[in-house]
């Protein structure tokens, strides 16, 4: 009986590391390269693939942060010609510091030339790690902290920007002028966000509120829809919100009839009937820059930041929403004046 | 901007708020609370909610049938159950750890057929609130309490139910007696292996139910680790509760409420850091658990698993 409970539990740990392991050993297989048909057998690539390792700290496909950062790898990829001139491996759902610390380390020394730590709970582990392999290039974010490590990349989002424009676009729908946002913890890109929301409708609308609720959790779905809930029943018709478990939130806006307002990832398929824009993030502005200098041999010590003035912060409208032209009048005049300076987001 | 808080609108509001909220404790740490008045502490409910809340997603987002998906939770907690049962009961395995092995089973793996099955966050439209008539109409009150959905309803139903059960009828004397005193128990007849099998596969599929409820009754939606440490509270609500249905009721209602309390309290911009308010239900909960718990006390033969003296 007691060697029996030792295999149960055995193969129970199996299972869970093959679960583990079930969407990180995926992309590699991804997209096979097609065939060129004309390519001349002597001008066949003979360099080397940059090869690129990133851990993140939540799902591919979490609509969201970690999403955000794969989409731009991808795009990467497509742009530089494929997985024969661009190669990326990745480690999702690496919530816990450790594991995601052993990671970094484990593709370090396994020659990638970028390694990133795709979330700002990574710093710590990438300040110990990288002076091990000088050789090696490293990036992480949200932050512009590269620790003055000569091979440390640092990379952050203007959010506050994309929230800005948002908050104007809120203030102009909001008929109850009550407009709700709900948050994960106070901190990072979420608060830089929040703030510049708040910004931009009180630059629009000084006499509309702005009720904010942080639920304490980047995971709790249904504390994040019960937030919602209860902004509605304070009187907000205009709801927005950061990080991946807002998901709960825009079905509870969308079953309410309140416009939402988006950030991180393009949220318009989760409840077209109510989402107005979403902020969405375009990593690949710093990535190119990144792989660029890497490949010029400078492997770090700059702090690196998207913008929409540098296209990595995209306002993306949904088609299925129809936004009144004079709101998206507004909208493209917030945008260009972010981008020319005109308009400056004064954070608290 | 305190008196705020008294408003009825803040009111209703929050017994809203919490009733809803409580509804996933209510199923998953009732059917704890059977598993561990037969003698067994089950800590895989935050795993067994976790499959349970995809099961039901998936098969209602595909079939477009919402009875289907509370069916299909039914059953993959059911058949966790099944095999968590035969884990303590028939190889004696010290429960923590294996109910700790349960939980990450089924973090691992519901992520994993999300992610090979649906790929991107999707919605299903759940369960629709069921206003029942006259009592709804009720000012204030009615459509707190007679408003909800099914899921919602069916889990109040639940709580006297499970009183009864335990209380009034042989089979809760069997559970009880199995887990006070397994050796008398067996002397006089009853089957202590089959009675803990029903309850641990008893608790499985109300903790697949508990989950279902998240992903296709109140959120209809599904994502990775979505419950979110629930399942781990509904374990600890049960002893709040006092292993008794009706504790369980008010602890999950307490929780749940002083929950919606604080949302409301940032809501309404009181001045209070928003990691203070998050942390008043824990902080709560605790309190009370420390001043009233020590009444009562647990089933004798809670953790440990029985072996026949020939």
């Amino acid at each position: 009986m007691k060697k029996f409970a030792w295999f149960l539990t055995l193969v129970l740990a199996l299972s869970l590391v093959l679960s583990a392991c079930g969407g990180a050993t995926e992309p590699v297989v991804e997209e096979p390269v097609e065939v060129a048909t004309e390519v001349v057998a002597t001008e066949a690539p003979v360099m080397e693939p940059f090869r690129v390792a990133v851990v993140m700290p939540s799902a591919i496909n979490d609509m969201a942060f970690s999403q955000s950062m794969y989409d731009a790898l991808l795009r990467i990829q497509d742009e530089m010609g494929g997985p024969d001139y661009f190669d990326f491996v990745y480690s999702e759902g690496m919530f816990v510091v450790d594991d995601a610390a052993a990671a970094i380390r484990d593709y370090a020394s396994q020659g990638f030339d970028l390694v990133i730590a795709h979330g700002s709970q990574y710093g710590s582990s990438l300040q110990e790690i990288a002076p091990d392999f000088p050789e090696t290039s490293f990036a992480w974010g949200t932050t512009a902290e590269t620790f003055g490590q000569p091979n440390i990349y640092a990379y952050e989002a203007a959010s506050q920007e994309g929230g800005y424009v948002n908050g104007v676009l809120a203030a102009t729908l909001s008929e109850s002028n009550i407009i709700g946002v709900v948050g994960p913890i106070e901190v990072g890109d979420a608060k830089l966000y929040v703030d510049g929301f708040k910004a931009g409708v009180a630059a629009t609308n000084p006499a509309a509120t702005v009720n904010v609720n942080y639920i304490g959790s980047f995971s709790d779905v249904a504390l994040a829809s019960e937030a919602a809930t209860t902004h509605i029943a304070a009187g907000a018709d205009a709801l927005t919100g950061t990080a991946q478990m807002v998901v709960g939130a825009i079905g509870k806006a969308e079953e309410n009839n309140a416009l939402w307002f988006g950030t991180q990832s393009n949220q318009s398929s989760l409840a077209p009937s109510v989402v107005v824009a979403s902020q969405v993030y375009h990593w690949e502005v710093v990535l190119r820059e990144i792989i660029a200098n890497v490949k010029t041999g400078t492997l770090g010590g700059q702090s690196l930041k998207i913008d929409l003035a540098n296209s990595g912060l995209v306002i993306e409208f949904n088609p299925d929403y129809a936004l009144p032209a004079e709101a998206q009048a507004l909208a493209d005049t917030t945008i260009q004046g972010i981008i020319d300076g005109s308009i400056v987001i004064t954070l608290p | 901007m305190i008196s705020e808080i008294f408003s009825t609108t803040v009111l209703i509001g929050i017994l809203a708020s919490g009733i809803r909220l409580a509804t996933p404790y209510l199923y998953a740490a009732i059917g704890e609370t059977f598993g561990q008045r037969s003698g067994v502490l089950n800590l895989g409910v935050e795993g067994q909610m976790l499959l349970g809340a995809f099961a039901g997603f998936y098969v209602a987002l595909k079939t477009g049938n919402l009875w289907l998906g509370v069916l299909a939770a039914m059953s993959v907690g059911a058949l966790m159950g099944l095999v968590m049962a035969f884990v303590t009961v028939n190889l004696h395995a010290q429960q923590g750890i294996s109910g700790i092995g349960f939980y990450l089973f089924g973090l691992g793996m519901s992520d994993l057929l999300f992610q090979k099955l649906m790929g991107t966050v999707e919605t299903v439209s759940g369960f629709p609130a069921i206003h029942i008539p006259y009592l709804s109409d009720i000012p204030g009150i009615g459509p707190i309490f007679f408003g909800q959905n099914i899921l919602v309803y069916g889990a109040y139903l639940l709580v006297p139910l499970a009183w009864f059960v335990l209380n009034k009828t042989t089979l809760g004397l069997k559970i009880r007696a199995v887990g006070e005193n397994p050796d008398a128990a067996d002397s006089l007849g009853v089957s202590v292996a089959r009675v803990r099998y029903f309850t641990i596969i008893l608790g499985g599929t109300l903790s697949g139910v508990a989950g279902a409820s998240l992903s296709i009754a109140l959120l209809n939606v599904f994502q990775q680790n979505m419950t979110s440490g629930l399942g781990f509270i509904a374990v600890a609500l049960v002893y709040f509760g006092g292993w008794r249905p009706l504790g369980v009721l008010g602890g999950a209602l307490l929780f749940s409420m002083v929950n919606s309390l604080q949302l409301w309290i940032q809501v309404l911009g009181i001045p209070i850091p928003s990691d203070i308010a998050v942390m008043m239900p824990y902080v709560l909960t605790i309190l009370v658990l420390v001043l009233t718990v020590s009444r009562v006390r647990a089933p004798a033969a809670l953790t440990r698993p029985f072996e026949r003296e020939d």
